[in-house]
């Protein structure tokens, strides 16, 4: 891998980025052995409004905390999906939710056009799992950071009684 | 209790961390982006013995963590830039009467409410000299998780054997970045504890400075009835005003941390061979500086680097003499120019000195660092 | 027998820096008398104050005493009393510095019902500055910053206090010493937070500004204008345009420190 693998989780506050950053940085440093730093921007707002957390992941130590290229975007609102989609890297890869983000970016990017939301409210009837169900594709997606971790992680982070709910949205 | 590996925010090691020094009491008000050590604490303290409240205001919460150290309890207070300013009073009272505490500021954009979720270095000056009157100043300023935890442990070492508050200066990137970090096990560092009087109680006086600087301080409730007042006091602890009693403890005061930069200072001063740029760096632009160090070397530029982990008092000697090396330094902060001047200062007219500044509540990214030792190499 | 102030006096302390004619040295004696009566040892007593006259009273008595920040004296005795709740924790105030500057912890000490005594020495004016209008100076009087008449209207700490939620409150003057040693000795011995709206004057400063006599006249005023709880409850009409003194409330309500401690007691185990 290269120095710096870097993921920005974006999307609106309330929908559970700054969680889902924290289990895949954890997935990372605690079960992977890897560095990992986790930072978050947000608004003044608990829901709604701009929200992104952003994970770096090496296997050396990392001074820059922030995101400057990025490696994985993951979009929950056509407004992130506009806003970020500059930093992203050459061949980069776009995780973009399809209910939300309906006018996907033009460039030299890897997209993936998927339902995220549509599967937490279908499959389960709760919207608030997209984190944990968006987790399950960038698991499966990036090379960096493996599964079992992020099973591990998400299991050890989701409320008591939730296991196999959030387990059978990050597999599902 | 054996070593741990968790994965926390600098707000959280901060808790963590004083509650391996043996903080008891905790009194604070929420603000962002501090709130997280209050709840931390709200929920550990009463496991751990001791005791957490969450008060009406920020200068109440400092007066309850003054109040409580004088029982003996360790006792820290977290908060942000507008809280900073509230506690700056009594922040005074425990300078002047020699109370150990530890106050957490996580610096956010200001002034006034300015920017409460982004980051900020432009307290630097505040942790100088916020309160009002010639008062000693320590404040030391993590880079990262591990740090926020040790040098917290610090804070309260600091605090209580030199009977003085400590400032804690980390921003909202320190305070909310989550990295793997260990919790070190019991015992690891050592943990110091306040001087408590070994003459009978009828013979204390408790600023007496017979025995040495810091005078040994007694709990309330433990048989040594003193008084202790915000108003200048002889070594009884009494009201005085006369001239020859006041200015020799208003210089005992200061003096407590000049005559102990053997265990206040702390830095990381990386030299490289023949580099003729210096960058005097602390918290999170000390990170981006790393990054910007290492793209220098890159591109063949050998920068040196003089990371505080004390800010205050300012290591003036350390920035002197690396001004007989170097040309230039570069002081990259979250402000509008504040460390600078103490750089300025220090180095005497000897280098060159010239800031990277922001304030637009963004960090400084490692490429504004290094586009300015291109601009200046 | 006479009592015996000296035992709780520090040697070499006295004389006090109040005016002649001041009462705050009463309120102190009152104190004094309703400290031995409920037995505190001095060893675990704080006293706490803030500044102003009547905040350096601490400076005379021999506790452990806490002369603090203006208006800040409450937010101390809570951390004095959190860190180790085995103190006794009495609070001394003036009215400026308990109401005006410190009125944000005044009325939430008396909310959160933390076990302190709070007593206010109310003399309705800024003694130790010189004269300046307080939060209890009666509308239209006179003070250095109001020198056509007070403007504002004053606060009734009793009403205050209850209204805030602490759970004894009452009232006393200093010329009525042994009654406001009864009623600050309750306070003490009740568990909660206790206000004692102790009122006293000011001749120097607020007094002979209003022409109300001497220190003497003044607290003889008191005899004449005061009225018991009990006769007031009574016989209302007797109570007319007369201050009420007396215990106002007096309620057994949850203490804070007791509150924690079974906080404590159920998360204790946990760790």
């Amino acid at each position: 891998m290269s120095e710096r693998y870097e993921v920005r989780l974006s999307g609106a506050g309330g929908q559970g980025l700054v969680l889902a950053g924290v289990i895949l940085a954890e997935a990372a440093a605690l079960y992977d052995g890897k560095n990992a730093v986790q930072t978050q921007s947000y608004g003044p707002e608990a829901r709604g409004g701009a929200s992104k957390s952003e994970v770096i992941i090496s296997e050396f130590s990392i001074d820059y905390p922030k995101a400057t290229e990025i490696d994985l975007l993951l979009c929950l609102t056509q407004e992130a999906c506009d806003k970020y989609t500059s930093d992203l890297k050459k061949k980069g890869i776009i995780i973009a939710d399809s209910r939300m983000v309906k006018d996907l970016p033009k460039g030299d990017y890897v997209i993936y056009n998927l339902p995220i939301m549509d599967t937490a409210k279908e499959k389960v009837g709760k919207t608030f799992v997209a984190n944990i169900v968006a987790l399950g594709a960038i698991a499966h997606l990036v090379e960096e950071v493996s599964f079992d971790s992020v099973l591990k992680a998400v299991l050890s982070r989701v409320p008591k009684g939730t296991e196999n709910l959030n387990k059978r949205e990050l597999v599902g | 209790m054996s070593e741990k590996v968790v994965f926390y925010q600098g707000n959280e090691a901060c808790a963590e961390g004083a509650l391996y020094a043996g903080c008891k009491f905790f009194a604070g008000y929420p603000i962002t982006p501090s709130t997280e050590v209050a709840e931390f604490l709200a929920r550990r303290l009463p496991k751990e013995g001791g005791a957490f409240i969450q008060m009406e205001d920020e200068i109440a919460a400092m007066a309850a963590v003054i109040g409580a150290s004088l029982t003996g309890a360790k006792s820290l207070t977290a908060t942000s830039g507008p809280g900073m300013s509230l506690k700056l009073e009594n922040l005074g009272f425990a300078c002047i009467t020699e109370v150990p505490c530890v106050i957490l500021n996580v610096m956010r954009g200001g002034p006034s409410t300015g920017l409460p979720t982004g980051p900020s270095q432009a307290d630097v000056m505040q942790a100088r000299w916020g309160t009002h009157g010639d008062h000693p100043a320590i404040a030391l300023v993590p880079g990262s998780v591990q740090e926020t935890f040790t040098e917290t442990v610090r804070a309260f070492n600091l605090a209580e054997r030199l009977r003085t508050p400590v400032i804690l200066l980390t921003d909202e990137i320190i305070g909310h970045m989550r990295e793997k970090f260990t919790i070190p096990a019991k015992g690891e560092i050592e943990i110091w504890d306040r001087p408590r009087p070994t003459v009978p109680p009828e013979e204390y006086k408790p600023y007496d400075t017979s025995e040495g600087i810091i005078p040994p301080m007694a709990d309330f409730g433990s048989g040594y009835r003193w008084h202790v007042t915000g108003l200048n006091h002889d070594e009884t602890g009494f009201p005085t005003n006369i001239p020859s009693l006041v200015e020799p403890e208003e210089r005992r005061l200061m003096a407590k941390v000049t005559e102990n930069l053997d265990i206040i200072e702390k830095y990381e001063y990386i030299e490289k061979k023949g580099s003729k740029v210096a960058i005097v760096a602390f918290g999170s632009s000390a990170r981006s500086t790393r990054s910007a160090i290492a793209k220098a070397a890159e591109g063949g530029i050998n920068v040196d680097f003089l990371r505080l982990v004390t800010l205050w008092p300012f290591p003036s000697h350390v920035v002197n003499e690396m001004a007989d090396k170097v040309d230039v330094i570069i002081v990259p902060e979250m402000n509008l120019g504040q460390m600078i001047e103490e750089v300025e200062r220090s180095v005497k007219g000897k280098a060159e000195v010239t800031g990277v500044n922001r304030a637009d509540g963004e960090p400084i990214t490692p490429d504004q660092i290094l586009e300015k030792i291109r601009e200046v190499s | 027998m006479a009592f015996d102030y000296d035992q709780y006096l520090r040697p070499g302390k006295l004389p006090h820096i109040w005016c002649p004619g001041c009462a705050h040295g009463i309120v102190m004696k009152s104190i004094i008398r309703a400290i031995d009566r409920e037995e505190l040892e001095k060893d675990n007593t704080v006293i706490v104050s803030g500044i102003g006259c009547a905040s350096r009273m601490p400076g005379y008595v021999d506790f452990n005493t806490l002369h603090t920040t203006h208006g800040r004296a409450l937010g101390f005795a809570t951390g004095v009393k959190m860190a180790k709740p085995s103190l006794n924790v009495i609070v001394v105030a003036g009215d400026g510095d308990a109401l005006a500057i410190g009125g944000n912890h005044f009325i939430h000490a008396c909310r959160r019902n933390i076990d302190i005594t709070l007593i206010v020495f109310n003399n309705n004016i800024y003694g130790m500055t010189g004269g300046q209008f307080s939060p209890t100076t009666p509308h239209g009087k006179l003070a250095s910053t109001t020198p056509y008449g007070n403007p504002d209207y004053a606060f009734d700490v009793v009403e205050l206090s209850m209204g805030a939620g602490a759970s004894y409150v009452a009232r006393g003057t200093a010329y009525h010493a042994v009654p406001l040693t009864r009623l600050i000795a309750n306070g003490i011995a009740h568990r909660g937070f206790s206000v004692i709206d102790a009122l006293c004057t000011c001749p120097v400063t607020y007094g002979r500004r209003n022409k109300l006599g001497s220190g003497t006249d003044m607290l003889l005023w008191f005899k004449g204008n005061t009225v018991g709880k009990k006769i007031a409850d009574k016989q209302p009409e007797k109570a007319e345009g007369k201050i009420v003194t007396g215990v106002f409330k007096q309620d057994e309500k949850p203490e804070y420190c007791d509150e924690y401690a079974k906080i404590i007691e159920k998360v204790g185990s946990q760790a």
